[in-house]
């Protein structure tokens, strides 16, 4: 298989990038990791004009954390860089959780975070980790930069809030209140299957033990990226006591809308979201295990 | 390289937008003149003429493509060919010396780590990006860095032990490297 005919561009900086899309005419897509472009270009399910390769700008390849705590991925990072990253694993649990867990390895060497998040696949599951963090992507165009919260960036399956003439050019997480906490959890058949059902809580809890803030982003388990609200109101200001955890899991189990397909029934997957919320919920808890992360393969 | 595309008669020849491209591959410097959409596995195979990349699914699932680009592995039915401008790529043929086997084919003798051999290519591909970032890897380890590469023969436990092989091997011609 191979993509219909397209014209490629490569530039060598963003303002380069950018005016090729601005005169590149209607149906154009940027390229980076491409892990999830390419398969449909050549499933002819996306057929572009014009590719703007922007794997040659400089300056797009790195994450790091301002002085304020606030973290910023750049377009170029790879799964794999933040799999591996330090960073991550010691300031940022729910994303340190969900990286492992992206595709498969040769695709976490190729795959970004901001594409993933401009792909806004309802199965992505980084989309429901910047969700539950109140992420934003930060857009660049010819009017300049602006930053579009993540819960508002994605604005149906396949769909973006960016113009024809913009890039995502970083991913923003705002800085911990308290200390972080939180996890990723994931149920897939096999490795690099689409999930099966995927919950991100990201918390924030203060030295007395209460949740200063929550948040929690489901994957696969309806037409787009669930942000459950409610749950996460619900656990603001608390404990997190098993009454309170188990409120949450509640809450979060009613915000998935599931549907039954080869995965499994609508009931079993929101069982599953209500018991990969409790066990991410309980491992953040005083004597609990720590940042919850394992991928659970069904048979 | 010729590519040879289905003609759908719906544009001039000269519309078609052609790249000329320079890469490495195996250590030896090449120049192609292609087509964008051309994917990097056709150029490594119908290209180049390496035909050791097997292409499997085609749908960037099963990793019997992988290859190195700048020393990570790749499924390279997933990436265009016009991306390895300036870049080095790695295939299976690249791993053996003129006089010896590299240790992850010894390991994949040894231990029998293959039975039909369509997915050892992309297998030892996706080792050596494995043993290249951790030269003393887990029986876990390995089985995380494999898990993007599909065997349909062996049930895998022999691929495993192979690769261990391979890095103990690697591990003693290489003092300190632990």
């Amino acid at each position: 298989m191979y993509p219909s005919r397209f014209r490629y561009e490569a530039p060598r900086s963003l303002d380069e990038a950018i005016g090729t899309l601005r005169d590149g005419g209607d149906y154009a897509k940027i390229l980076a990791g491409g892990q999830s472009l390419v398969p449909m270009m050549k499933l002819r399910f996306a057929s572009p004009e014009l590719i703007v390769d922007i794997n040659n700008v400089p300056g797009l390849d790195y994450h790091r954390a301002d002085a304020d705590g606030t973290l910023r991925v750049g377009a170029l990072t790879r799964h794999a860089d933040l799999e591996w990253s330090p960073l991550l694993k010691a300031s940022q649990p729910t994303m340190a959780a969900a990286a492992p867990m992206i595709a498969d390895p040769l695709v976490r060497n190729r795959g970004t975070l901001v594409g993933s998040l401009c792909h806004a696949d309802p199965q992505g599951d980084w989309a429901a980790v910047m969700i539950s963090l109140g992420a934003s992507v930060v857009a660049q165009g010819p009017r300049g930069r602006r930053a579009i919260p993540v819960a508002d960036f994605v604005t149906g399956p396949f769909e973006n809030a960016l113009e024809h003439d913009e890039i995502a050019v970083e991913a923003v997480v705002p800085p911990a209140q308290g200390t972080r906490a939180g996890g990723y959890l994931k149920l897939e058949r096999r490795v690099g299957d689409f999930a099966t059902c995927g919950v991100a809580v990201a918390l924030e809890i203060s030295a007395a033990g209460e949740v200063i803030r929550a948040g929690i982003g489901l994957t696969g388990v309806g037409g787009a990226t669930i942000n459950a609200t409610q749950a996460a109101a619900a656990l603001s200001g608390k404990a997190l006591t098993p009454e309170a955890i188990e409120a949450a899991a509640e809450l979060t189990a009613q915000a998935a809308q599931p549907r039954t397909d080869h995965r499994g029934s609508a009931e079993y997957k929101r069982h599953m979201v209500r018991t990969f919320a409790a066990r991410i919920l309980g491992a953040a808890a005083p004597g609990g295990t720590g940042p919850a992360t394992t991928t659970e393969r069904a048979a | 390289m010729t590519a040879v595309y289905d003609d759908l008669g719906d544009e001039a020849t000269s519309d078609i937008p052609v790249r000329r491209i320079r890469f490495t591959i195996n250590g030896a410097k090449k120049i192609a003149e292609i087509e964008p959409r051309l994917l990097l596995s056709h150029l490594i195979r119908r290209g180049v003429g390496l035909t050791g990349t097997h292409m499997g699914c085609d749908t960037t699932n099963c990793g019997a493509c992988t290859v190195l680009v700048d020393g990570k592995p790749v499924k390279s039915c997933t990436m265009l060919a016009v991306q390895v401008d300036g870049r080095e790529v790695t295939t299976v043929e690249g791993l053996a010396s003129a006089s010896e086997l590299h240790p992850l084919q010894e390991g994949f003798r040894e231990e029998h780590g293959l039975q039909c051999g369509f997915c050892t290519p992309g297998m030892m591909m996706a080792a050596k990006g494995l043993l290249d970032r951790n030269p003393n890897p887990t029986e876990e380890d390995v089985r995380w860095a494999l898990s993007g590469n599909l065997c349909r023969c062996t049930g895998y436990q022999n691929i495993v032990k192979s690769v261990l092989w391979a890095a103990e091997k690697q591990r003693a011609r290489t003092p300190g490297a632990e």
